[in-house]
């Protein structure tokens, strides 16, 4: 063959074994699918209408209605509003009247609509294995409590995790009277004992601390995550943003850390150190205060400097300043921060003491050991779990499950059939707080109400319900305990007892019934600990998306990014960077973690600023029974424990064998482009951090114009504390499906707006929510071939899902990368459940459909109804974005452009206000308003702080 | 000298003529199939033979007598088994007719109504800002005071709902007309005007806009 008669495309001939089909054949096949393909289409199927039989009272089809209730985690309540479409609940929002809540939640709150709706949830009793009835179940507990009662319930034991239900108290009580001998033990996983230790230590009684953040100038965190753990978190978050918006007020966040939380990522100055230096820097730190017993202890080189600025600054702001200590840090340690705290005049001004919202507060640790003492001994012959999962989350050391085997009667109440209720005699589904009367303290000890929203999904019942199936009182419902016990106790104001109780429902809460501060004697002073040798330490944390293991099965929660690592759908063992070399390990290689006789195999992931020489453990993975979605996902931390305490001597062993992370955001550098700006304080002071803003450049496209109203969106990177509240929020709102973790290793993860995670090069963590920037000469609109992305008359770049077909070039240029794509059919069309839960004003898009944030298009309609019906315009306020809702730091503020006065139009004239690569001429309605960090020139004053462990 | 016999010629000529004739068939099977279950003016079997004409054209009942929540709710509400009671508890309370009324009333389980008016998931229609607007129920729902059994009467296509949402003018009727049994023809002039003043309808591209109905 001469070369000019080769085709340009080479043919090659088919393999053998390969059924040619040839031309005609290829093209019969094609037509008659083709003609096959519109024969199968058919219009809808045809529906009934189900009106109702008896129209309920205030039920408005097609409206939504919400109701105070209380989420209720780790024992305490947080209060919030649920939405309910028909009944069923669709999103949570936050409750502006609760002291937990102040109209924003956490994550763990928006997730817990999904958590309700669950399929895996518990939906029948078990016995052994088998699924049984209530009625057998009903039988079998008045057996057991005839037989409990008539040696006093000597042998019956009650597990709880911590309880702060006033109608749970009063039960527990009444059954004393007939089962004297029984005993309540409680267990949460991450319970503070030491807190408690340390109050005793220092005042001899057990208190809570309340922080009030927002009358502090100088705030000390020794590695207490006070923004990300614990149920005041979200009230501290918005204590925390308020004192950084107020130029005029400079506050600073000195964090000193070992595994790098939330307070390190927006502190001012923060260093990682191990947990025995940290404690030894606490005390030196009160020896340069002036509190004596602790002047003996050798200099530290390497903290000298951050000592004598901390002191330096403490005693500066007496009054104004605050000592928060961590569970990483010795009771006799935390007892000295109270010393120093009270020392410094910040008692009763930036902290108060309340007496302990808990009942019964005592050491959880303890409260498990002598239960597994007393079932290992034969004294337990009857054990009642309600809620909690011991089986996986006790402390690998105490082996809990061998000492229940011995157990002869024992029934397990919760969410789910766990590990727990696999190896219990009897299994009973616990109501969600959605479907159940109830009570609940908050942070501060305000009584929160729980109500519910609907009738148990599956017949399940609430604690109390199931306790007094050992017949031990009448059967007194949940509802008339509630209104005896907390409705019985309001605090009187001279008015009518039933409207008070139902103003108490109506808000969720007892108004004025927070625990008032106490006034204790001086605080004793501590002797120092045994700082124990230096060893590598193992550190137990609660995941910031798993909490201990309880959502483990949620998957809102499971693929949400964790702040500061960007993992998901795992855990990992943390290491600092110079422990990684110093073992020669990097991301993702297996190692085998020894502690508590118990070995575990675990991925490293190598995280900036941790102090060497720990290794970092977020629990709540491994899960085996947790369902469907959090089997087998990540390692169990649990095992590793030998007690209750959060720090443990670990050996750690390179196996050689390595594993793939799904990680949503693999780099943090922002490769020297000016993506989330920052500034330190005198920088904005001599006005050199703005302004920002540049006149927008000419434009090939003619400008729009608006005649009634101008979305837009401010983000404030000084407020934002990077938890990932409105990424859940978003995903409740907006039906936003999850792909899981092979998609996510894809990249294909569709959240409508993500957290993102940048490092400067002095180590600082710099967090940037970016959800759709809604440009006003967006990219995405000039290349869709069907007009399936389109703008529209008030500025939103609205994305038609019926029209769109896929072709993915709305995506590939936007700048932004907030496009989401439907590659697979990631929305669960099956699951009847699943659908019940989902917002009925937003589409639930199908496989090949381009998505993204539309500023809750949704919420501004419903807003727009409501105006035009009234003939007046939306004022602002009005539209609250999901985001703009859930948020604890009031980052984002959502309104109209053509409103002069509008709050977004007031953040945005600011001349620390920024558009997000703004070179390009999108000219995007979302706009950023700068970090402004405060350093302390005593360390550098680059808010590096000494080096941050590395 | 002739390249094609005149058979094939034919063949051709036939084929070509086929085409456009097979492209219509295809196009109106797929419309065919592809339609809403209920044709617009073709009575749909219920499980109670509801006359409208009679309730509403000799009755002289009031829309929202019976949909409770046209002007506060998206949807206009079908009315529950009390409401249908309110007059039946005592008029023809034993007529066999009404008796998957009575087995309502006995077992706690709703009357179940063929739907007519079924638009797809993606479309977002409330009815009470169109009735707050001054679109009358008649405007989409037809002669409904004629109506011995109920039909569809519009389409209910895109096409159909742009025709107003482009040119509301003569689809608007003065507050007090709204619900009014009769279809009053709509007003014309500086009456229509004056009525579109009054009523605040917003711009042509505000209504036309994909996500005032679609999100």
């Amino acid at each position: 063959m001469k070369p000019e008669d080769r085709p340009f495309i080479p043919i090659r001939p088919l393999p053998a074994g390969v059924d040619d089909p040839g031309r005609r054949r290829f093209l019969h096949l094609m037509a008659a699918s083709l003609a096959l393909a519109g024969a199968g289409c058919s219009g809808p199927p045809p529906e009934h209408i189900l009106p109702y039989v008896k129209m309920p009272e205030g039920v408005l089809p097609g409206q939504p209605a919400f109701y105070a209730t209380t989420l209720v985690r780790q024992g305490y309540g947080q209060g919030v509003l649920v939405e309910s479409n028909l009944g069923r609940p669709t999103k949570v929002e936050g409750n502006p009247l609760h002291p937990a809540s102040r109209g924003a939640t956490d994550v763990f709150s928006q997730a817990a609509l999904l958590q309700f709706w669950d399929p895996d949830r518990s939906q029948a009793p078990w016995q052994g294995g088998q699924l049984a009835s209530w009625p057998e179940a009903d039988a079998t507990l008045l057996d057991w409590g005839a037989a409990l009662a008539r040696d006093g319930g000597a042998g019956l034991r009650i597990l709880t995790g911590t309880m702060t239900s006033a109608t749970w108290l009063d039960q527990w009580r009444s059954l004393g009277k007939r089962f004297p001998g029984a005993r309540w033990h409680r267990y949460d996983p991450l319970h503070d004992d030491g807190a408690l230790r340390a109050a005793e230590l220092a005042f001899r009684r057990p208190v809570d601390m309340l922080l009030h953040l927002e009358r502090a100038r100088v705030v000390v965190s020794l590695d207490a995550d006070f923004l990300g753990q614990g149920p005041a978190a979200v009230a501290h978050a918005r204590d925390f943003a308020a004192t950084r918006s107020d130029p005029a007020r400079p506050t600073r966040l000195y964090a000193l850390e070992v595994v790098p939380g939330l307070p390190g990522a927006n502190a001012d100055e923060r260093l990682g150190l191990p947990p025995p230096r940290l404690e030894a820097l606490v005390w030196r730190l009160a020896a340069r205060l002036g509190v004596d017993g602790a002047e003996s202890l050798a200099p530290d080189s390497g903290t000298a400097a951050w000592e004598e600025a901390l002191a330096a600054a403490l005693r500066a702001h007496r009054g104004e300043s605050l000592l928060v200590a961590g569970p990483t840090l010795s009771p006799p340690t935390r007892a000295l921060v109270h010393v120093l705290n009270q020392e410094l005049g910040n008692l009763g001004r930036t902290v108060d003491l309340i007496a302990p919202v808990e009942f019964e507060p005592g050491s959880h640790g303890d409260s498990l050991a002598a239960l597994c003492e007393d079932m290992r001994e034969g004294r337990v012959d009857t054990l009642l779990i309600l809620g909690g999962n011991p089986v996986y989350d006790a402390p690998g050391g105490l082996d809990f499950a061998a000492a229940l085997a011995g157990v002869p009667r024992t029934v397990h109440a919760g969410l789910y059939r766990d590990e727990t209720a696999r190896r219990c005699a009897w299994h009973l589904p616990l109501a969600h707080d959605l479907e159940r009367w109830g009570d609940a303290r908050g942070f501060d000890g305000t009584v929160s109400l729980v109500q519910p929203l609907i009738r148990p999904l599956y017949g399940a019942r609430s604690p109390r319900e199931i306790l007094a199936m050992l017949g031990a009182e009448e059967r007194e419902s949940d509802y008339d305990a509630l209104r005896r016990v907390v409705g019985g106790r309001l605090p009187g104001r001279g008015e009518n007892p039933e409207a008070a109780w139902q103003r108490c429902l109506q808000e969720g809460q007892v108004a004025g019934s927070a625990s008032a501060p106490l006034r204790l004697p001086a605080a004793a002073r501590p002797r120092p600990p045994d700082f124990g040798p230096r060893l590598l330490t193992a550190v137990f944390l609660p995941d910031a998306a798993v909490d201990d293991g309880a959502f483990a099965n949620n998957a809102w929660l499971q693929e949400l990014p964790r702040p500061l690592t960007k993992l998901t759908w795992d855990n990992a063992a943390l290491l600092a960077p110079a422990t990684a070399r110093a073992l020669g390990l990097e991301n993702g290689d297996e190692v085998e973690l020894s502690a508590a006789g118990h070995r575990v195999r675990a991925p490293v992931w190598v995280l900036p600023g941790q102090a060497e020489e720990t290794v970092g453990i977020p629990l709540g993975y491994g899960r085996r029974d947790a369902g469907r979605v959090g089997n087998g996902v990540g390692f169990d931390g649990y095992r590793l424990r030998s007690g209750a305490g959060v720090t443990a001597p670990v050996g750690l062993k390179p196996t050689g064998g390595r594993h793939d992370f799904a990680c949503t955001q693999a780099g943090d550098s922002m490769e020297g482009r000016p993506l989330a700006r920052h500034a330190t304080a005198a920088e904005a002071q001599a006005g050199k951090a703005g302004p920002h803003r540049k006149e927008p450049r000419d434009s090939l496209y003619p400008a729009y114009s608006y005649p009634d109203y101008a979305w837009a969106m401010a983000i404030d990177l000084n407020a934002c504390i990077g938890c990932g509240a409105c990424t859940i929020a978003c995903q409740a709102e907006n039906n936003i499906p999850v792909v899981g973790r092979e998609e996510v290793m894809k990249g294909r993860q569709m959240h409508w707006i993500r957290v993102d995670r940048y490092r400067t090069e002095a180590g600082a963590v710099l967090f940037q929510p970016v959800p759709c920037m809604h440009c006003e000469n967006a990219p995405c609109e000039a290349v869709c071939p069907v007009g399936a992305t389109v703008h529209d008359s008030e500025g939103l770049n609205v994305q038609v899902y019926n029209r769109c077909i896929g072709t993915r070039y709305c995506s590939n240029n936007c700048p932004y990368k907030v496009r989401r794509f439907n590659f697979l059919q990631y929305a669960d069309n099956d699951e009847e459940s699943l659908k019940a839960g989902r917002n009925p004003e937003v589409t639930v898009r199908r496989r090949g459909v381009m998505e993204k944030c539309n500023y809750c298009l949704q919420r501004i309609t419903r807003a727009r109804l409501a105006a035009e019906k009234e003939g007046r315009s939306i004022s602002d306020g009005e539209v609250v974005t999901a985001c703009e809702a859930v948020c604890p730091t009031r980052a984002i503020v959502f309104g109209n452009l053509n409103d002069p006065a509008s709050r977004v139009n007031r953040a945005k004239a600011s001349p620390l206000d920024y558009a997000l690569l703004e070179e390009l001429n999108t000219r995007p309605r979302t706009t950023y308003r700068i970090r402004i960090t405060n350093p302390d020139p005593a360390l550098g004053g680059n808010g590096k702080g000494g080096g941050g462990g590395e | 000298m002739q390249v094609f016999s005149r058979r094939a010629v034919l063949i051709v000529k036939l084929g070509l003529i086929a085409l456009p004739l097979l492209a219509a068939t295809a196009i109106a099977v797929y419309r065919w199939r592809a339609a809403l279950p209920n044709a617009p003016g073709a009575a749909v079997p219920q499980p109670i033979p509801f006359s409208h004409k009679h309730h509403v054209g000799d009755d002289g009942i009031d829309c929202r007598y019976c949909h409770t929540t046209v002007e506060k709710s998206r949807s206009a509400g079908l009315p529950s088994t009390e409401i249908c009671l309110t007059c039946h508890s005592q008029l023809y309370n034993d007529a066999p007719l009404l008796a998957p009324l009575r087995e309502s009333v006995a077992s706690g389980r709703p009357i179940p109504w063929q739907r007519l008016h079924d638009l797809p998931d993606f479309v977002y229609f409330d009815h009470s800002i169109h009735v707050r607007k001054g679109v009358s129920c008649g405007e989409c729902h037809g002669p409904v005071d004629q109506m011995p059994l109920t039909w569809r009467h519009a389409s209910l296509e895109m096409q159909w709902c742009l025709a107003c949402h482009r040119d509301p003018a003569e689809h608007l009727h003065p507050p007090g007309d709204v619900f009014s049994a009769s279809q009053k023809s709509p007003l014309s002039g500086p009456a229509r005007q004056a009525l579109m003043a009054s009523l605040h309808i917003q711009s042509t591209r505000r209504l036309t806009d994909c996500s005032t109905c679609h999100r």
